[in-house]
């Protein structure tokens, strides 16, 4: 099986600060591939020069054998490659179901369409509602993003990323600032869509990263400490000091950060 | 939105029954302003298309005010007195002019695109100052009216006004379409948040490009009339002030909802000629009511009217 | 011709100073808290007919120049505290319609208390007389008076901004507006200090050219767009920026309406020249914004606001 993506020399810094420092990875398609790191390592900087937010100052990205180091966000999610944010990123004067049929619409025929009402669009809403439900957000359906609670607009952050029809999905913390029940069941939609998608995810609950992933990377300011299968990243000593620290011993039994 | 559905019928009715209440007033003046009234609801809404719902604030809008009538002045002195094609060759224009502009104006983000369109407006403004031909500084006095299928229609005063009156609510109509379908629905995205709609995959440019050309055809429509109105062009009707005014216009009514555009228009006429008729001093009343209405209005006209009606919230 | 050109280069250093002693407040108050102020310019025209006024009821033009400083700090103070204040974290378009309505006010009451017609202020007899540049060029000293000046107050404030406490903020506020409040700065008082001071300066800039110009209800609106120009080409923000951007303006405008025709007659007609010339001319600093905005989208010296 040849890589989804294959990232080489990837170089930004910001400043004088070197924020992904020649960074090489390559991800396998229909695996889930977990990148851990303490705050600040760089990230959210990773996912976003993946995702074609940020230009990278050096280096190449290869995704489904293209090259798409300079190709803008829009062109990425055409190709499937899909990001959700670690700040929830939505339109908070849009309903819920608009925020997912907006992205529905974005890969289902033209948007220079000027006369009919979007908001009427059956095919695109039945589209969007079936995201919602993925989530766990259908009966939020016609909330406005901005009167969610912070869970819900995390399942809604991650119910648009789907909508965009993802092969590759960049997940940034999407658990972060859950309560306890939505993150079970946030993690157990993970669980569903990892046999179907290829997931890069950036994590800090332990459990859930070492529940989903099939590799998981660690990044120390910039740099790949370790990368490999989790048993193995686990045991690095090089990982236990610069990362896990003593108190996570046992990652497996880590309480959620 | 639920506003303008309930508001726009009425404000256009209410228009409709200006020109008899006025006759029977015996003050056909009142036609005259009331027809002000509408041209100016014309541009105002069509920079409400841009600045309401696409978060663009053009400083230069009333180029296209401009470029309209002049349009009338350039064919009525060629012999092409049509209406019809009159409004034609100034969207055209207005079109030729906002593509390449618009295009360069989209490279900057705020504050900077308010001040690019304003160098826009003022480089038109100039054009036409210098134009010898037209007037130059002057401006020139038109020959005669715009004619609609070869009647003199709009050389009587309710005749233009119910003519501007016809375009202004099928601007309304369009436009109210336009900002719900599948295309305004992606240009009131980026204004919420350009990042996250190109993270679903929208490039924003050539909507909102599309968006600012499509709102300068409009206002060009609105200059045809407004030459018609007084017979007369002259880059007054480009100057920074005139920009100024229509978002003025538009922030007052309210942005983003089309009919607060048009009652912004019609406040702002309708003060200012009847201010004016009170004292010569106008000014400092009119100034202290856009302050006011600044300080303890959010949302301007219609969102006094929004929280005077607790109705349905707007979406 | 030689001498036609350092005189007008003269001649548009002194307008750009002008330009900057008005810029310098606004891109403080705009760059740093975010303000889009309509009514700086009036705060200019304001300067002049204080300046006006207290010659006239003085007869002392040093007396009148020292006295509009507090006047104006007092104007500046009394409108932060009656209608800025208010509009700090309101969106753009709501100081747009707060300020444009100032403008009609303070322009209908200066109208009403001064009448239309536009005043003079006459030059004391110490700077009336002109000076020897070169060979039989002169200068009028008080030109030159207008000249030192400003960058006398342009050298302050550079001082006041690299190497004093609040010029720290200042920048630091400049380049990233939420670190103000973050180092638990009082935002209030830093941005009704910046308010005051920047109508001080433009008030300043309108009663040291009253002499020069006729002091009139319209003289705030069209410095107020130049002075839009400069703070754009500057970058946002940037007092460096609008220093060199408003010398900039000042000269590519001054120049421009000498030149414009006179170049203009190697190709049309004299008479078409002319008209042309000095009607495309103001046209020149748009064109010249327009560029640099293309080049640079958040001007010359200002941050860039990313993709
Ligand atoms: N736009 C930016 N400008 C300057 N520094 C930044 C920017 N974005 C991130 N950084 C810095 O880069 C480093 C990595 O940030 P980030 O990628 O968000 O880390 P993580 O997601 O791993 O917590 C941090 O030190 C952060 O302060
Ligand atoms: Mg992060």
């Amino acid at each position: 099986m040849s890589a989804l993506l294959t990232i080489s020399g990837l170089t930004k810094s910001f400043g004088g600060l070197r924020v992904t420092d020649d960074l090489s990875l390559s991800i396998e398609e229909c695996t889930t591939h977990a990148v851990i790191g303490p705050n600040g390592a760089g990230k959210t900087t990773l996912i976003s020069q993946l995702s074609g937010q940020l230009r990278p100052d050096a280096g190449q990205i290869i995704y489904a054998d293209e090259d798409i180091t300079r190709l803008d966000m829009a062109g990425r999610v055409h190709r499937g490659l899909a990001r959700s944010f670690q700040i929830t990123t939505l339109l908070p004067g849009f309903s819920a179901l608009e925020n997912v049929a907006l992205a529905v619409q974005a890969r289902r025929g033209s948007s220079f369409r000027f006369f009919r009402a979007a908001r009427a669009e059956k095919a695109l809403n039945d589209a969007a509602l079936a995201c919602l439900e993925e989530v766990g957000l259908a009966a939020q359906a016609n909330r406005l993003a901005s009167e969610l609670s912070h869970g819900e607009k995390r399942q809604l952050e991650l119910a648009v990323a789907l909508a965009t029809g993802p092969r590759l999905l960049l997940l940034d913390e999407p658990l972060a600032g859950t309560g306890h029940d939505e993150a079970e069941a946030l993690i157990a939609l993970l669980g569903r869509l990892k046999s179907r998608l290829t997931l890069v995810l950036i994590e800090h609950d332990m459990a859930a990263v070492f529940a989903l992933a099939d590799q998981v990377s660690v990044l120390v300011n910039g740099r790949l400490i370790a990368s490999g299968p989790p048993a193995r990243v686990r045991s690095d000593p090089a990982v236990r000091a610069a990362y896990l620290g003593e108190e996570e011993a046992d990652p497996c039994c880590a309480s959620r950060v | 939105m639920s506003i303008a559905k309930g508001a726009a019928p009425l404000v256009i009715l209410g228009l409709t029954l200006l020109p008899p209440l006025a006759s029977a007033a015996g003050d056909p003046f009142l036609t005259v302003i009331a027809t002000r009234m509408v041209i100016f609801a014309l541009a105002a809404l069509s920079l409400d298309l841009i600045l309401g719902f696409g978060a663009m604030v053009s400083f230069g809008h009333a180029a296209y005010l401009g470029i309209g009538a002049y349009a009338v002045a350039v064919l009525g002195g060629m012999g092409v007195t049509d209406l019809g094609l009159q409004m034609l060759a100034a969207a055209l224009a207005a079109t030729l002019f906002a593509l390449p502009t618009g295009a360069i104006s989209l490279r900057t983000r705020g504050v900077y695109f308010i001040m690019i369109t304003l160098a826009f407006g003022q480089m038109a403004y100039f054009v036409f100052v210098s134009f010898s031909a037209l007037g130059g500084d002057d401006g020139m006095a038109l020959k005669g009216y715009s004619t609609l299928l070869g009647l003199p229609v709009l050389a009587s005063g309710t005749g233009l006004f119910y003519v501007s009156l016809a375009l202004l609510t099928l601007a309304l109509i369009g436009l109210d379409r336009i900002t719900r379908s599948r295309f305004g629905r992606v240009l009131r995205g980026c204004r919420e948040n350009s990042l996250r709609m190109q993270a679903v995959g929208f490039r924003p440019f050539p909507f909102q490009l599309t968006a600012y050309v499509v709102a300068a055809a409009i206002c060009s429509v609105a200059g045809v009339l407004l030459a018609n109105q007084a017979l007369f062009v002259s880059p007054a009707y480009m100057s920074w002030q005139r920009s100024g005014e229509l978002i003025v216009m538009v922030v007052l009514g309210g942005a983003g909802n089309l009919i607060g555009a048009v009652l912004g228009a019609l406040a702002i006429v309708g003060l200012e000629e009847g201010l004016a008729r009170f004292s010569h001093h106008w000014r400092l009343g009119f100034g202290l009511i856009l302050v006011l209405v600044a300080l303890y209005s959010p949302g301007g006209i219609t969102g006094m009217i929004r929280r005077i009606l607790p109705a349905g919230r707007p979406g | 011709m030689l001498n036609l050109i350092l005189l007008q280069l003269i001649n548009g250093l002194q307008f750009g100073i002008l330009l900057f002693l008005v810029a310098a407040g606004l891109t403080l108050v705009f760059g740093i808290m975010d303000f889009i102020n309509l009514a700086h310019g009036v705060l200019y025209m304001v300067g002049g007919y204080v300046m006006a006024a207290l010659s006239a009821a003085t007869g002392n033009f040093w007396l009148s120049l020292v006295l509009v400083l507090p006047a104006m700090l007092g104007i500046g103070l009394l409108l932060e505290a009656a209608v800025f204040r208010k509009l700090h974290d309101r969106p753009h378009l709501d100081q747009v319609l707060a300020t444009f309505g100032l403008v009609l006010i303070l322009s209908e009451l200066v109208k009403l208390i001064w009448g239309a017609a536009p005043l003079s202020v006459t030059l004391p007899e110490a700077l009336a007389g002109s000076v020897p540049l070169v060979g039989p060029l002169r200068y009028p000293v008080y030109r030159i008076a207008v000249i030192a000046a400003g960058l006398a107050i342009a050298l302050m404030l550079w001082f006041v901004i690299a190497r004093t406490r609040i010029g720290m903020l200042l920048r630091a506020g400049a380049a990233n507006p939420a670190m103000v409040s973050a180092l638990g700065v009082n935002v209030n008082r830093l941005f009704m200090l910046v308010f005051a001071v920047g109508a001080m300066l433009a008030g300043f800039a309108g009663a040291i050219v009253a002499p020069i110009l006729s002091v009139d209800p319209g003289m705030g609106d069209s410095i107020l767009i130049l002075t839009f120009v400069v703070i754009v080409i500057g970058g946002v923000g940037s007092v460096r920026g609008a220093f060199v951007a408003a010398l900039l303006v000042g000269i590519v405008d001054t120049m421009g309406r000498i030149f414009g025709p006179i170049l203009l007659k190697q190709l049309l007609e004299p008479a078409a020249a002319a008209q042309a010339g000095r009607t495309l001319a103001p046209m020149l600093v748009y064109l010249l914004m327009a560029g640099v905005l293309f080049w640079r989208p958040s001007g010359l010296f200002g941050r860039s606001t990313g993709a």
